[in-house]
């Protein structure tokens, strides 16, 4: 069957009192720009409670189902077949075509399960669905019915038009992006970080990035890749700001003052710093890392300490719990994992130390700390100043 | 300024073939197969090409076949000369420096029950004569040399080679890769004993995606891409017309004042070779090769650091290959000539052009001398 409609399912947002207004907007917003990113002319409308996406002109399902499966806030979306008010024998012979149409095989359980909106349609819901269900196993005899767990569920809800549908496709779920703030993402080129800001992003939130470059031990490969993996976020977060800061002369400096053990916990930290002034400039209200406890060193639980000292926005670290390959699985999804495991090298494997500290103590750091004192706010200064915007969607 | 050294992996597409291309592409659209007079006019730009690239070789223009460029050339080479003999015999010998696209079909053939010998090389990357005789045999059909190797510059005698394969055998098909070669050297297949000869159009200022395979007249290969039999049937395909116009005039530029522009190259890399080694901790492995010099630098940790420094400043090089830069593992030839661990990590090339000037080689040298300290106080605690 060739659907012109789909019809939009959304969950919490509903239960949003009355936010849940401003919530549908927004939502039917992104819906707006992630179908502007394909081919066809699509019209997102509100009706009673429900999103519909029209396809106005030609169009591939495959690829309009993806681009709605990107909109956060959305849970099902059902291709629905929309027929104009009509009086019941012609409805019964679109519903017969409905079944025809969309399903090969006939030899099914069934339930019609009828809506009736408008009440000036002059058969009950009731009795649409006992009548529904007569003339599809007139025209079908191996369609069974089950009302309790049927294979098909056919919908049908009587409006000022029709609509009938039985599919229901997944979607992302969360929340709209953009019903709840912004965060500054620190995204590394690795496999976490990107993965962190999707799912930050799933509840709502926007995203801004920044991303440390540090040539010539980076190369421009390594930053590509990070715009790269800001665009495949983008996907399903919307537009991402990419801040990028020259960061290789802080790094030279921890390297030739610092000792060694602590150089990564020490540029973490001032990464942290760098990332915490962007996030207050640019109207964030938290920070996002990738970080999952144990995974390197600069992850122990002693460590994060150490580096979360340094902020005062929360820094939301949403791969905190989770195993490496749940990690990698989300980003196999997102499909972001290709794109991080290319072999460019980032800021922090070049200056790794071979016995980096896993318990690091906040006094120590500080103490170590201390040893740039000299010239620290003048690097950081010209850091900042660095700064390259790049934004992407 | 700007020194854009890495003319072994590509060069800079001359103006004038840049003009050809654009008329071909704009007024010349047609396919040479067609039989009205477009087809005809694009054909007359492939037949021209072909002359000026045969007259380049002293050959006849019908042994010039037109690919996608250097690969495809030593594929076409590799694979259809094996499979055309492999009645006669299933041994093929060539070296252990080859460039990938030789390297990776001779692998090929190995797996599919070809013998192949890979000759040594000693620390100027050169091959030993009497090796190559000893390692020919009754069922030998191919021997595969490069002439130039990309990385280092080093030069194999190639009529030598040639005299003495002809000399055992005049029945084993002898291939060169001459992708770094053609253009550097007036070559002559003829003299030199060579069956198949493999150019590649963008290291000679022509357009990326073009090259040839010059096939000696009585030699058969099969064809490895099949199709409407374009080009004597041996690579099916429209010809790419505005590029093999664009390769065309990139051969006649390339020998028009020959000695003249590798007089200039040759002093391009002399100098900057004699002035980059007077820094302390530089060596050179650099080989004959007028426009390839290979050069280690003592006491960084990773070239590609240093790289990336000179790349700030616009000077352009490659850690070993270009084409393998993307693997971390470490450069054949380079392991091959027997560098030591770190050397294999610190060493870059920098290779020249017509265009390179003796400024540009003096502002590299400038460059190296203040990043190499900076690079050097990196190395691991």
């Amino acid at each position: 069957m060739e659907f012109k409609s789909f019809l939009i399912k959304y969950a919490e947002i509903g239960t949003k009192g009355k936010n849940r207004y401003v919530f549908e907007d927004i939502l039917c917003k992104n819906i707006r720009s992630a179908m502007k990113r394909i081919d066809g002319r699509f019209l997102v409308r509100k009706e009673y409670g429900r999103i519909f996406v029209d396809c106005t002109e030609e169009y591939d399902f495959d690829e309009a189902v993806n681009a709605l499966q990107h909109v956060f806030g959305i849970v099902g979306i059902c291709p629905v077949l929309v027929v104009p008010n009509m009086p019941w024998d012609a409805l019964a012979n679109e519903i017969i075509r409905f079944m025809d149409e969309s399903y090969e095989r006939k030899d099914v359980t069934f339930k019609v399960n009828c809506r009736r909106i408008n009440k000036e349609y002059p058969m009950h819901s009731m009795d649409v669905n006992i009548e529904a269900g007569a003339v599809l196993l007139d025209a079908f005899p191996e369609l069974k019915v089950d009302v309790h767990k049927p294979e098909v569920m056919i919908n049908i809800e009587l409006r000022d038009q029709i609509y009938i549908y039985s599919v229901r496709l997944p979607g992302p779920g969360g929340l709209p992006v953009g019903t709840n703030g912004k965060g500054m993402l620190l995204l590394s080129g690795g496999i976490d970080s990107p993965v962190a800001g999707y799912l930050v992003s799933k509840r709502g939130v926007n995203l801004e990035a920044v991303y440390f470059d540090a040539p010539p031990h980076t190369s421009p490969q390594a930053k590509q890749k990070v715009v790269d993996l800001a665009r495949l976020v983008s996907k399903y977060a919307g537009a991402v700001t990419l801040h990028i800061i020259h960061f290789t002369d802080i790094q030279e400096a921890i390297y030739h003052k610092c000792p060694e053990d602590e150089i990564t916990i020490i540029m973490r930290r001032y990464m942290m710093r760098i990332a915490q002034i962007l996030a207050e400039k640019n109207d964030c209200q938290a920070l996002i890392t990738g970080e999952s406890i144990g995974q390197v060193a600069s992850q122990t639980i002693f460590s994060l300490q150490v580096t979360n000292a340094v902020c005062t926005d929360p820094v939301f670290r949403p791969c905190i719990g989770m195993d490496k390959q749940e990690i990698v699985d989300i980003a196999e999804k997102i499909h972001t994992y290709e794109t991080s495991i290319l072999p460019y090298e980032d800021c922090c494997t070049t200056f790794v130390a071979r016995h980096p500290v896993t318990k690091p103590k906040l006094k120590d750091i500080e103490a170590s700390e201390a040893l740039l004192a000299e010239d620290i706010d003048d690097l950081m200064k010209q850091a900042l100043a660095t700064e390259e915007i790049i934004t992407v969607w | 300024m700007e020194a854009y050294f890495d003319n072994a992996a590509t060069t800079k597409t001359a103006k004038e073939v840049q003009e050809m291309v654009n008329r071909v592409m704009e007024q010349a659209y047609g396919n040479p197969s067609s039989l009205h007079r477009k087809g005809l006019e694009a054909g007359q730009y492939v037949k021209e090409a072909q002359e000026i690239i045969a007259k380049t070789l002293k050959v006849e223009p019908k042994e010039i076949i037109f690919t996608s460029g250097g690969t495809e050339s030593n594929n076409m080479a590799l694979l259809g000369s094996a499979f055309a003999n492999q009645r006669r015999g299933r041994h093929i010998i060539s070296t252990r420096f080859e460039h990938a696209s030789v390297f990776k079909p001779l692998l090929f053939l190995r797996e599919q029950g070809w013998e192949v010998t890979f000759l040594d090389v000693d620390a100027r990357g050169m091959i030993d004569l009497e090796e190559l005789k000893q390692a020919i045999r009754p069922d030998t059909v191919l021997v595969s040399i490069m002439m130039v190797n990309n990385e280092i510059g080093a030069v194999e005698p190639v009529e030598e080679i040639g005299k003495l394969i002809k000399s055992i055998d005049p029945d084993i098909l002898f291939h060169v890769d001459a992708i770094q070669a053609y253009g550097k050297w007036k070559l002559s297949p003829k003299r030199c004993h060579i069956d198949m000869l493999s150019v590649s159009g963008h290291k000679i200022h022509g357009p990326k995606g073009t090259g040839f395979l010059y096939i000696r007249d009585k030699v058969k290969l099969v064809p490895i891409i099949h199709g409407g039999g374009q080009q004597r049937d041996m690579r099916a395909g429209t010809e790419n017309v505005p590029g093999i116009a664009g390769l065309g005039v990139a051969a006649r530029l390339m020998y028009t004042d020959h000695e003249e522009k590798m007089e200039r190259m040759r002093a391009v890399k002399k100098l900057f070779v004699q002035k980059v080694t007077e820094l302390e901790g530089v060596v050179s492995h650099s080989g004959d090769a007028p426009h390839i010099a290979s050069i280690s630098f003592h006491g960084i940790e990773k070239g590609e650091v240093l790289l990336h420094a000179l790349e700030a400043k616009g000077v352009y090089c490659s850690s070993g290959s270009a084409c393998s830069s993307n693997h971390p593992a470490i450069s054949g030839t380079l392991k091959a000539i027997g560098l030591e661990e770190e050397e294999l990590h610190a060493t870059l090339r920098f290779s020249f052009s017509v265009y390179s000037t003796i400024a540009e080689a003096e502002y590299a040298v400038q460059v190296i001398s203040e990043e190499l300290p900076k690079r050097r106080a990196f190395v691991k605690r």
